[in-house]
């Protein structure tokens, strides 16, 4: 592979600039209100709280729906950047793609497993996945989120998904 | 998804079209089942059907226009809610512990989904569901679900002396 010769703060903004049109390329995800931010090569997913994400009227908790969703797009978007990185670390065709925003479509869910450890609270969540098998076809994923504190996570998952073509 | 936790109505009076219209007035208490248009179809002890309508926002692969499975996770899970809150064990309110989906196909875009629960057994504390959601394109189901719920029950009243 030919390095870029570039400053870091150049590719470090492609980078940026990457995720962010991975993930808003996928309308369900702006409707949701999900975004992520990227430290090194570490996504965290961020469920920004809205009055329309409620599922009890009564405790003020966040639909079971919207935070299962949340932890289904972490996944999808984790895994589908590890394609998306190769391309870009690759050069030539592949990084052209990405960088005329052509991104490959997230990985298709095969099933999603949810544990529901407590409700959520009406405010901002965030979400970490860990790649536990990355196969070119199959990948096996972990998935959690948590609000004000990291060691208490509200909701996990666990789920498998078919990679993209390619 | 949970039920506010007021005292159970007493249904036993009620006809059809009245526990339909009940159950209505619990779904558009849920904002996220009202954002995505979620609609309680029709209700029975232990069932429930629920459709979701098509929505181009709902999508989650933009090339195809096919639905994201996000949003069908919400309908399996107002789904399942539903049945164990129709199940005559009389819960006055639920909670998913768990649920697990298996997407079999991506949903046909441009057609409703439409998703029946049962709730299957009910013990002192817990429900199991089964979930199955159609788009009413092909016989096979787009999504599969199981789940286990709480139930809530009314705290048991004081003897009086």
């Amino acid at each position: 592979m030919a390095p870029r010769r570039e400053p870091a703060h150049v590719v470090e903004a492609r980078r940026d600039a990457a995720l962010a049109g991975l993930s808003h390329a996928v309308p369900f995800v702006n409707e949701l209100g999900v975004s992520f931010e990227r430290l090194g090569d570490e996504l965290t997913g961020k469920l920004s709280y809205q009055e329309k994400l409620i599922g009890n009227p009564v405790l003020g908790a966040l639909h079971g729906g919207a935070t299962g969703a949340f932890l289904e797009i972490t996944a999808q978007v984790t895994l589908g950047w590890t394609r998306v990185w190769e391309m870009m670390e690759a050069g030539g065709d592949a990084a052209a793609a990405i960088d005329r925003g052509d991104y490959p479509a997230l990985p298709k869910t095969i099933d999603f497993s949810l544990d529901y450890l407590r409700p959520g609270g009406a405010r901002d969540s965030y979400a970490r996945a860990t790649i536990r098998r990355a196969g070119r076809r199959y990948a096996s994923v972990s998935v959690e989120a948590w609000q004000e504190e990291r060691s208490r996570p509200f909701i996990s998952a666990v789920g498998h998904f078919l990679m993209p073509e390619g | 998804m949970t039920r506010p936790p007021d005292e159970r109505p007493d249904v036993s009076g009620m006809t059809e079209a009245q526990k339909l219209e009940l159950g209505r007035h619990f779904m558009a208490q849920v904002r996220w089942n009202a954002e995505l248009g979620i609609a309680l179809e029709h209700i029975e002890p232990g069932r429930a059907t629920l459709r979701l309508p098509y929505d181009s926002r709902w999508v989650g692969d933009p090339s195809t226009g096919v639905l994201h499975g996000g949003v069908l996770t919400a309908l399996l899970d107002a789904c399942g809610g539903a049945a164990v809150m129709s199940h005559p064990t009389g819960a006055i309110a639920t909670a998913t512990i768990s649920l697990r989906i298996d997407y079999m196909r991506g949903a046909e875009p441009g057609r409703d989904v439409v998703a029946t629960a049962e709730c299957h057994r009910a013990t002192r504390h817990v429900a199991f569901v089964r979930v199955e959601a159609h788009d009413g394109a092909r016989p096979e189901p787009v999504a599969t679900a199981t789940g286990s719920f709480t139930i809530e029950r009314p705290r048991p009243k004081k003897e009086t002396a």
